[in-house]
């Protein structure tokens, strides 16, 4: 959804930074107002809700802690939302993705017992990645050769995984230990849990690496060129010879394989365990993540924080300021409008005759 | 004038029009036999099975035909979701407050078609990519219905099936059609309705000339922003009734995320249907049959699948009728884009 | 004093961001007057006459009815005023039958519903009465573009339209078409309509107006009639300069054949786009121009040569190999370049720069790129290179192909398919929509391609371009090869005939 830029100076590398984030920045400080004004009607101060937020993301060790556990996950359904964006694809299965990565990790996790830690750990990363790819090209090959709009697709898909999941946690992968009763799987071992440097979580480290490499592979190589190709014009891609349906396909299975690896990180990192009804609505969050990031990979890191400062720092603010967490729901529905509104608004003005600037979304239900 | 090019005008014969409708005709028989043997055989589960296909296919229905009369005026419209979620706890709390389920059904109606609004606003004014703006309205319908939402509310009362005189004694076809909640009977009214609306009149002319060229209506002094915001706010008001159904005719009470994907069904049953209301009203009989089907064999224990395969189906149903598996189906060719009046 | 005119516009002025469409724009329109404004793309007709119907506003300037001043809003202030217009692209409803299409905003009531037997009526008593048939209840799909044109007609005079503006009307139709077209516009001249049109063809202006209006850059610069001017003084008054109207071109010295089509068939969406058995084959050092109308399967027939469709039937074979159906970079890298017909569709990128644009087709070969790594330096140098060697005029190599004008961009195209060593050039509407020096340059760059050793295969729907440029002209017509003739040996006349199927060749 970014024009890119007309005339590269190096001087102008910070005005162009400053360019980029205006507009998200207006969207959350302008979310984050009328988020006052409700907490204000509903008779809370939201000073103090804010200030409770922050201190319970960013006050101490621990809090910053857990901020950047709630932020790991986000970065990568962030990216697999802002990568599958670049080939103008609608991914909302990142949640779907997520589940099924992180319950295969943690089947490799319980299940296999006495490796080595970095084998153990990268089995179960590699699989949990793999059951994400495996879930994500299966919208990809139904919109390349069907039509169907991944948009439905990928949403009817997130409730299949709920359920199997669901299925598998509470049935052939539960937890047998004796006195339980909850439908979860076992712990996993040891050797698959991925270590902590600090208070930082060594998956965040990861999220951080696979970011850079992704805005290295959509900027640099070929394979990056074809996905922009195709989401800015798959007309002209394949006339230009490329293979629009694969590159379709493959987009959304690497998509869905940074939303599983970002379950297994969960799993591995945080939780471990597989547990059913951990983090529902992730799908959406990928896409506020994703456009407050302006799509860019690298864009998406500090709107995963933010998020994920809002998700780790609420239950202080629920604690302290009595305020239902279900209000960032809303602020983040807030920011979701202005930062998509306030793009559109602007390009609509300066791209007056011109074709379409921003990157092919399917518009309607696949026609072939 | 060269007759030429007259005479290369297609005529359309008897049997190009109508041999659409012999498989569906055959298939509709087969039906209706198959459902009188059933009843024969065990009239009790064959009516409970009718009736709940009945109320299962309501939200859908309303929610395909907010789908329809949105898409025919060429806006795309993913956020029913939202709205019938909005809706039912507008509804409900409506109902609480004040007891009166009349004024809760038009509350609920009235949060559907402001969001409706709020979809075209972005849609057609701010040009806003139009699967942004549902999704839009579909996070804040999940925000602000887990904020409100407050355990322990106690309803006055929910709608109560009302029968329509000596058509409710008719054995089988009476209870399940002619004994059913004010909702319900509108459900089915509005679907034959609106076939009328789209098919026979002028506004319904307009309205699909706006959605598949809206160049060509604005020429003719069509304003096609008008039209793209009555037929998307009535579009709202009618998921807003789905809403309402939801908890006041159906649960009697509200849960979070209540509507659980329903939203997202009804645009299957509205690309299944086709575009077109009576074919969206017997795709929603189909998918509200698979979903009695559901109920009645976990209800028996009959086969041995754990319930998490059953619950599926809607969604493995849903993915199958979009990817065309059924059939190929054109929707209104100018759906999705904004209008520029360059 | 001065006759009542039916319409005048007085000082209409209109900008668009960076252009200025209409300057002071002062016309007249008699009475039953058939009025032709003649002008190239871009010197603001159309800008003018969406003013007059309603769809712009000026920004200043008035509209005159009859002498009195007539704010004109929006086209139903325009119908209500009597004025009926026929765009250049059809205003149809494909999926509406040709009844609906008719009646749509100004439909017949009986209660609440659409009176269909009245409306019938009236329809067969206007097209009675004006000569335009049409079957009410056909799907607007399905029908020819002749027979949709008189739908549009129909359309403005079932609304009482005494204006009739008809914009670019002959850009569809073949000579035959054109023909009866002319014919209509002089049943309504007689039945008292005025009429107003728009075109860039000298020789439709000299045969049918009463009076020409000339504009260029947005200014009215001439009003003459056709006994007082010339197709050259015309063209003159339209660019501003002296013009050269035919192509400088030597004799072709064709060699080997590099290009084959073998009985291709492709069905299209409908009847009318579909290619049914064609065969013909391009030399080295030749222009085969493919002529014919518009929608007779020319689009489908290139996607298909080009890899961008699936044929049903047939064989494309080039320089040689037979080619793997469905694979523009097999085609491209067996030194096919092809000029497309929609460069913003096809053609080009728009939001990226020249840079990438350039490389479009090439960029995974070396230098452009080291394995599946991008060489940026290299695809910079490239860019500046054929910037320069093109004459292509922009700021700087990486400015957005989306901001450039229509002519350099396909200067941008062509810079980028012939500067690979090609075998075949397609160029399909090579000129379309660009100004007199950008179509200058075009033309001299496929001949200087042609007497290169290159095959040049030419589809346009301009016959003058057809028959100035090429060598051997193939003419289609409902899908098929009518017809492959010299073009120095036929008549412009003979290329109407073949090009409406009325003459079949007699030779195999």
């Amino acid at each position: 959804m970014t024009a890119e830029t007309s005339v590269k100076k190096p001087a102008n590398w910070l005005l162009s930074i400053w360019r980029s984030i205006r507009v998200p920045l207006v969207a959350i400080i302008l979310a984050l107002i009328i988020g006052a004004i409700i907490l204000l009607v509903t008779g809370v101060s939201p000073i103090k809700a804010y200030l409770a937020l922050f201190k319970g993301a960013f006050g101490s060790t621990k809090y910053l802690q857990r901020t950047l556990e709630k932020t790991t996950p986000l970065i990568f359904s962030g990216l697999a939302v802002a990568f599958a964006f670049k080939a103008g694809l609608f991914n909302i299965g990142a949640q779907g993705q997520l589940l099924l990565g992180a319950i295969t990790s943690a089947f490799i996790g319980f299940s296999l017992k006495g490796l080595p830690p970095v084998l153990h750990i990268s089995l179960a990363l590699i699989g949990g990645g793999l059951a994400g790819a495996f879930y994500g090209f299966i919208p990809g090959m139904l919109r390349s050769f069907t039509g169907a709009h991944e948009v439905i697709t990928t949403i009817m898909l997130n409730y299949v995984a709920i359920n199997i999941t669901d299925y598998l946690a509470d049935g052939p992968w539960k937890d047998t230990s004796p006195g339980n009763v909850v439908a979860m799987t076992p712990q996993i071992e040891q050797s698959a849990r991925i270590p902590f440097i600090g208070p930082v979580p060594v998956g965040f480290l990861i999220a951080i690496v696979i970011s850079v490499l992704i805005w290295y592979i959509l900027g640099k190589t070929n394979l990056g060129f074809e996905i922009r190709t195709v989401g800015l014009n798959p007309h002209a891609a394949k006339y230009a010879g490329m293979r629009t349906k694969m590159i379709l396909v493959l987009t959304l299975v690497i998509s869905g394989l940074l939303a599983g690896i970002g379950g297994a990180v969960e799993t591995q990192g945080v939780v471990y365990r597989y547990q059913p009804g951990f983090n529902t609505g992730l799908g959406f969050d990928g896409i506020t993540i994703a456009l407050l990031g302006r799509t860019s990979p690298l864009g998406v890191i500090p709107a995963a924080l933010l998020i994920g400062a809002m998700k780790a720092g609420s239950n202080v603010m629920q604690f302290e300021a009595g305020v239902a967490k279900e209000i960032l729901d809303v602020i983040q529905a807030l920011m979701l409008f202005f930062v998509s509104a306030d793009m559109i608004v602007r390009w609509i003005i300066r791209v007056r005759k011109e074709s379409a600037e921003e990157v092919t979304l399917t518009t309607s239900w696949g026609q072939k | 004038m060269t007759s030429s090019s007259l005479s290369q005008v297609k005529t359309y014969s008897f049997w190009y029009r109508y041999k659409r409708y012999i498989i569906p005709s055959v298939l509709a028989t087969l039906l209706l036999i198959a459902i009188i043997i059933f009843y024969r055989l065990n009239p009790a589960v064959t009516q409970a099975v009718l009736a709940s296909t009945i109320r299962q296919s309501t939200p859908l229905i309303l929610g395909a035909l907010c789908g329809i009369l949105c898409e025919r005026a060429g806006i795309v419209n993913i956020g029913i979701e939202g709205q019938m979620l909005l809706s039912a706890w507008t509804a409900y709390m409506m109902n609480v407050w004040s007891g009166n389920l009349l004024l809760s059904v038009i509350v609920g109606a009235l949060t559907g078609a402001l969001l409706g609004m709020l979809l075209a606003f972005t849609s057609v004014t701010l040009k806003l990519n139009q699967i942004i703006g549902g999704t839009v309205i579909n996070i804040l319908a999940l925000g602000l219905t887990g904020f409100l939402y407050q355990t322990g509310m106690t309803t006055k009362g929910k709608l109560q099936p009302i029968p329509l005189g000596g058509l409710a004694d008719i054995p089988l076809v009476g209870p399940v059609l002619f004994n059913n909640p004010p909702i319900t009977y509108t459900a089915i009214a509005l679907v034959f309705l609106l076939q009328i609306y789209l098919f026979m009149t002028p506004w319904g002319l307009r309205t699909r000339s706006v959605g598949e060229h809206p160049r060509a209506a604005d020429t003719l002094g069509i304003n096609v922003f008008r039209t793209r915001y009555i037929n998307t706010i009535v579009g709202g008001a009618i998921a807003g009734l789905a809403g309402a159904f939801l908890t006041l005719e159906a649960v009697g009470s509200f849960e979070r995320g209540m509507t659980n994907g329903r939203g997202f069904v009804a645009l299957a049953v509205m690309i299944f249907g086709k575009w077109n209301p009576i074919g969206a009203w017997l795709a929603a009989l189909l998918f509200g049959f698979a979903n009695a089907m559901q109920t009645q064999f976990q209800f028996m224990g009959t086969f041995d699948i754990p319930h998490q395969f059953i619950g599926i189906i809607p969604y493995v149903l849903t993915i199958i009728v979009v990817s065309g598996f059924v059939g190929r189906s054109r929707p209104p060719a100018a759906e999705g884009e904004p209008y520029e009046k360059e | 004093m001065e006759p009542n005119y039916v319409l005048e516009t007085k000082n209409i002025c209109k900008d668009f961001p960076g252009v200025k469409a209409n300057v002071d724009v002062d016309i007249q329109l008699k009475t039953g007057e058939i009025l032709a404004i003649l002008g190239e793309n871009g010197a603001g007709k159309t800008t003018l006459l969406n003013i007059i119907y309603g769809l712009y506003s000026q920004d200043s300037g008035e509209i005159l009815l009859n002498g009195k001043s007539s704010p004109i809003k929006n086209p139903n202030d325009a119908i209500k005023a009597g004025i009926g217009m026929v765009h250049q692209h059809f205003m149809l409803v494909p999926v509406f039958t040709v009844l609906e299409n008719i009646i749509l905003g100004s439909e017949v009531l009986w209660g609440p519903f659409i009176n269909k037997s009245k409306a019938r009526q009236k329809i067969i008593e206007l097209s009675n009465l004006y000569g335009l048939e049409v079957d009410p209840d056909t799907v607007v799909e399905d029908i020819p573009v002749g027979v949709q044109q008189r739908v549009e007609i129909l359309k403005a005079l079932y609304r009482h339209a005494n204006i009739l503006i008809l914009d670019e009307p002959t850009a569809v139709l073949t000579p035959q078409e054109t023909n009866d077209l002319f014919g209509i516009i002089k049943i309504l001249k007689e039945q008292g309509v005025s009429i107003v049109f728009i075109t860039h063809k000298l020789k439709e202006v000299l045969e049918i107006a009463d009076r020409i209006i000339v504009m260029r850059r947005g200014k009215v610069v001439g009003e003459t009639i056709p006994s007082e001017t010339s197709e050259k003084e015309l063209a003159n008054m339209m660019v501003g300069r002296e013009v050269l109207l035919q192509v400088e071109k030597g004799i072709a010295q064709p060699k080997e054949i590099v290009f084959e089509v073998k009985h291709l068939t492709v069905k299209g969406s409908s009847q009318m786009h579909t290619v049914h058995n064609v065969s013909f084959e391009v030399r080295a050092g030749e222009i085969l121009g493919l002529a014919g109308v518009q929608g007779n399967g020319q689009t489908e027939l290139v996607e298909a040569i080009t890899g961008l469709r699936k044929p049903d039937e047939g064989m494309i074979i080039l320089d040689g190999k037979t080619m793997p159906i469905q694979s523009p970079r097999v085609m491209v890298e067996n030194g096919m370049a092809h000029i497309p017909e929609d460069r913003h569709k096809h053609g080009l990128v728009l939001p990226y720069e020249l840079t990438d644009n350039f490389v479009l087709c090439t960029y995974y070969q070396q230098p452009y790129s080291r394995g599946a790594i991008r060489d940026e330096k290299a695809i910079l140098e490239n860019a500046v290179e054929l910037i320069q060697r093109f004459d292509v005029r922009t700021p700087s190599p990486h400015s957005i192909a989306g901001n450039l004008s229509g002519g350099n961009q396909q200067k941008v195209i062509v810079g980028r398919e012939l500067s690979r060593p090609v075998k075949i050039v397609i160029a399909n509407q090579p000129t379309r929509g660009l100004d007199v020096g950008s179509i200058e340059y075009i033309h001299k760059t496929l001949v200087k391609m042609r007497d290169q050793g290159v095959a040049v295969l030419l589809i346009s729907a301009e016959l003058d371009e057809i028959m100035g440029l090429s060598d051997r002209i193939a003419v289609m017509y409902r899908g098929q090869i009518v017809a492959t003739v010299n073009a120095a040996d036929t008549s412009r006349e003979e290329m109407g005939l073949l090009m409406a199927g009325l003459k079949q060749q007699q030779s195999e």
